[in-house]
């Protein structure tokens, strides 16, 4: 079970593991985009940071919400309204709940998931952050189906989503800034997939 | 007067664009919202929310977008502005600036805007 302060607990840590990534990150924009995924992603993070005293107290809705909000308003590239309709979704998912079960965060990562699909209109696949997203949360649903708890199933989740930007290496991008590059986006790691990745992780240590 | 919202990347882009346009609809309410508050490339949310409440008259707006973040941002500005006809259309970017701009001083509507940029979107430049 994780509650509101544990949540923030797990943004702060987020923010923190971003802005520590952010070289990384925008190193493997460069190779396949504009350069920018991690100072775009940095500069996000700091403003959802600076607003979570103000949303500490409210619900998980409400937090995810305004973290959504922050995103969308101060990342500044496409990863902003994807990441930022991502968080809205999942506090539309999480309205009012003041404590997310196993099953609340299955059902917060599936309409996350929606959210960036509607936003991009891409499919697993394309080289996208989907490739680690899509695989995660199947993971974890199977292993809570399987009976794992929270925190062996976020731990299966962790190890897709790995797969997944590896997998990202091996196909071409037909979505985003990548697609322009056609086939020379081959070999390498695709940078919302690997941002994605780092998310599930912060999540995962603070289980 | 339908406003018109040029969103790019770039801030001197959109402006150049808005520079275009004027030429030949010196009286359109055309505004930029191009990069980031801090001068850097990239698409601003606030931004293009206040553009389009800027030149917003009551007759609605045509946002025309460059690419990626512009046209999602965009979509997420139109989701969050309810209560203004804020309307993306899919365009190039210059002759679709130029074409809305001048409907739009001329009095045609936001619909006829929008299906003269649909009209014109085969035309081609090396005919
Ligand atoms: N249509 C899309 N659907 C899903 N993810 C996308 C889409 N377009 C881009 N992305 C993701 O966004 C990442 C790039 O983010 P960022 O560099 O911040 O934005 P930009 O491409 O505008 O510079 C890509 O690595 C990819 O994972
Ligand atoms: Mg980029």
């Amino acid at each position: 079970m994780i509650d509101n302060k544990k949540f923030v607990a797990i943004v702060q840590a987020t923010a923190k593991r971003i802005e520590d990534e952010k070289d990384f990150l925008t190193e493997l924009d460069n190779a396949i985009g504009d350069g920018d995924h991690g100072i775009n992603l940095a500069r996000g993070f700091a403003a959802v940071e600076k607003k979570l005293p103000e949303l500490a107290e409210k619900d998980l809705g409400a937090i995810l919400k305004g973290i959504g909000m922050a995103l969308v308003s101060n990342v500044g590239g496409a990863s902003g309204p994807l990441y930022g309709t991502a968080y809205m979704k999942a506090g539309a998912a999480l309205k009012g709940k003041t404590e997310m079960t196993p099953e609340d965060f299955a059902a917060a990562f599936d309409a996350a998931i929606g959210g960036v699909q509607m936003r991009g209109k891409a499919h697993e696949g394309e080289k996208t952050m989907l490739d680690a997203q899509m695989p995660a949360c199947k993971a974890y649903k199977e292993a809570l189906a399987a009976g794992k708890d929270m925190k062996a199933a976020v731990h299966e989740a962790v190890e897709a989503a790995r797969k997944g930007v590896e997998y990202t290496k091996t196909i071409l991008a037909t979505k985003g800034r990548a697609s322009y590059l056609g086939e020379r986006s081959i070999g390498h790691q695709d940078p919302g997939a690997t941002s994605s990745l780092m998310i599930l992780e912060e999540f995962e240590k603070a289980l | 007067m339908v406003g018109i919202v040029i969103v790019s990347h770039s801030q001197r882009l959109a402006e150049g664009v808005v520079e275009i346009a004027k030429m030949m609809a010196p009286e359109a309410r055309i505004a930029a919202a191009g990069g980031l508050e801090d001068g850097t490339a990239g698409t601003s949310f606030d931004r293009i929310l206040a553009a389009c409440e800027a030149v917003d008259a009551g007759d609605g707006v045509a946002v025309l977008m460059d690419m990626g973040s512009a046209v999602m941002t965009t979509e997420m500005v139109v989701e969050a502005l309810e209560d203004h006809a804020v309307r993306m259309l899919d365009a190039p970017l210059v002759e679709g600036a130029v074409l809305a701009a001048v409907e739009a001083q001329a009095g045609t509507s936001l619909d006829g805007i929008e299906a003269k940029i649909h009209e014109a979107r085969d035309v081609k430049k090396l005919a």
